[in-house]
């Protein structure tokens, strides 16, 4: 799985470095170095007001912020992989 | 507000502008050869004997504009039919010469070059003269003068000679395409080559940023530019003509200035590489220093690498204040990462091809880089960041860094340590004098250019360089 947070201006100043500290984390406690790559992208083209856009695989979600970051998680990564698992 | 230093530099805009007006609408062929009547139309000069010879010039300024001279590898090139052949004898003695009793330049002269005819006004004889200027500095009338022309007083690695036909010629070998003769010739005669065109071709086939994304990267002295309108609106302007968004190069200096910082805690001794006017020329006069030459790639090429790494198949725009930036480019390990670099002039003329008047766009923002990416766009700054590179790694090493403001400095610092005896463990090389600031390419040269540096700098949201580089995985 290819995750990619936008280190973009418009997100990096609504808290990209914070969403990408809480992946990092993310990913080791749960153990997905090997299934789940990390990485930046400059701008996915998704600017908004409410917070970091995320592009997992082809799917782009918006407004990622650390409130609703492990909702996202659970939802978007752990369950997906879950499901490519079975 | 000025947009530029010159009129010069104006007239260098009008053609990019034109040439890039048609270039849009995919008619610069049919309607090149009009352009020249369009700057100079009418029949009385205003800048040269005749409107014949002006347009004649225009003509070579259009093929620097489009490209120029595919055979000659130097991005900056002479328009021969445009030097003025100013005279360039060196010092002579003006009608200013009273003729008085004391005859200073006389007994300061060590080479007994002075001699006085029959009306007791001195004469320099040529054959003896080895141009030190002492004569000129004692004489109380200021009756000696130094002429020299401008191409040659600009370039301070005397890369410029004068032809068989009297005209300014440039060495290639020695050149490092600083352009601070392009900036300094005042008949323009001077001019790099311009990739404008790529540019444009990069946007229009991009169809809309849908088949390939284009990045346009701009360098951190822009702060120091535009300055008739707001950074955000500069930054508006580029999403405006059509690049997919807008990155800080500034990231690429935090990206450097952390692994230069670690690469000289284990070296020992180290020069930068941000600069490529300053490495070319390390290069070129100092074969035996090259070994010292940081191996890290410039910020511009380090993020371009990222971002080409990140996003396969985009083409990236480098856009500052630098001429030397372009021969960079074409450098065989950078090659695959920048696309094209334009400069600040080029970027203005590009606004207005497409008739986008920045001042009314509302601001977007700009924040990829810390304080410390930042400040590298003038002279000290790349010190500074080494300096927090080092602190903040945790690294125990003793900086001495020696700031190198201009080629002169450069040079200097450069002769010392290859004779052993500089005191400095690292060379911040910037080729102009300021740092980046002073780049040939910028629309405007000023007293401020340095404090909306810092200012931009301290506007920063990453306060450190770790913080900065920590999005990019």
């Amino acid at each position: 799985m290819l995750v990619q947070i936008c280190v973009g201006s418009s997100c990096h100043i609504k808290g990209s470095p914070e969403i990408v500290e809480l992946f990092t984390k993310a990913i080791e406690e749960n153990n997905l170095q090997d299934e789940v790559a990390l990485t930046g992208s400059f701008c996915i083209g998704q600017c908004n007001r409410t917070g970091v856009t995320v592009q997992v695989d082809d799917v782009i979600h918006t407004g990622i912020n650390r409130d609703n970051f492990k909702e996202f998680f659970e939802e978007n990564v752990l369950k997906v992989i879950k499901n490519e698992r079975v | 507000m000025r947009k530029f230093d010159t009129k010069v530099q104006h007239l260098k805009y009008k053609v990019l502008r034109e040439v890039a007006r048609y270039a849009w609408n995919d008619t610069l062929l049919e309607n090149v050869l009009k352009i020249p009547e369009m700057i100079v139309p009418g029949k009385t000069s205003t800048m040269r004997c005749c409107v014949y010879k002006e347009r004649a010039i225009l003509e070579e300024r259009i093929k620097i504009v489009m490209g120029g001279d595919k055979e000659n590898p130097n991005v900056i090139e002479v328009i021969d039919i445009a030097c003025d052949e100013c005279p360039s004898a060196g010092y002579v003695v003006t009608e200013s010469c009273r003729g008085c009793l004391a005859h200073r330049c006389e007994d300061v002269c060590k080479k007994g070059a002075i001699t006085f005819d029959a009306n007791h006004v001195a004469h320099i004889d040529k054959s003896k003269c080895v141009d030190c200027g002492q004569c000129a500095k004692v004489c109380p009338f200021s009756a000696i003068i130094n002429r020299k022309r401008p191409c040659q007083n600009a370039c301070k690695i005397k890369a410029i000679s004068i032809n068989d036909d009297n005209a300014a010629a440039i060495n290639n070998s020695k050149c490092t395409a600083c352009g601070a003769c392009v900036y300094q010739c005042p008949f323009g005669a001077i001019m790099d080559k311009s990739y404008i065109l790529d540019a444009i071709e990069f946007i229009k086939n991009s169809e809309g940023n849908k088949k390939y994304k284009v990045y346009a990267m701009v360098a951190p002295s822009i702060s120091s530019q535009f300055t008739y309108a707001k950074l955000g609106q500069v930054i508006a302007g580029l999403k405006k003509l059509g690049f997919h968004t807008v990155i800080e190069a500034a990231l690429g200096a935090d990206m450097v200035a952390q692994a230069e910082s670690k690469e000289l805690s284990e070296k020992g001794f180290l020069t930068s590489s941000c600069c490529p006017a300053f490495v070319s020329y390390v290069k070129s006069a100092f074969p035996g220093l090259v070994q010292y030459i940081s191996h890290n790639l410039s910020p511009m090429a380090t993020l371009a690498k990222y971002i080409k790494d990140t996003d396969p198949g985009s083409k990236v725009v480098f856009i500052g204040p630098c001429t030397a930036k372009k021969a960079e480019a074409q450098l065989e390990e950078v090659k695959p990462y920048v696309d094209a670099v334009l400069t600040f002039e080029e970027l203005q003329a590009l606004y207005d091809s497409r008739d986008i008047d920045i001042t009314t766009l509302s601001e977007e923002v700009l924040d990829n880089a810390s304080y410390f990416g930042r400040i590298f766009a003038r002279s000290g700054g790349l010190s500074d960041a080494v300096a927090q590179g080092l602190k903040e790694q945790g690294i125990d090493f003793n900086l001495k860094a020696i700031p190198c403001d201009g080629i002169e400095e450069c040079r200097l610092a450069l002769l010392k340590k290859s004779k052993n005896v500089l005191d400095a463990n690292f060379i911040e090389g910037m080729a102009c004098i300021g740092g980046c600031i002073g780049g040939a390419g910028c629309l405007t040269h000023g007293e401020k250019s340095k404090a909306e540096v810092d200012k931009y700098g301290r506007e920063a949201l990453e306060k450190n360089i770790s913080d900065a580089v920590s999005v990019l995985k």
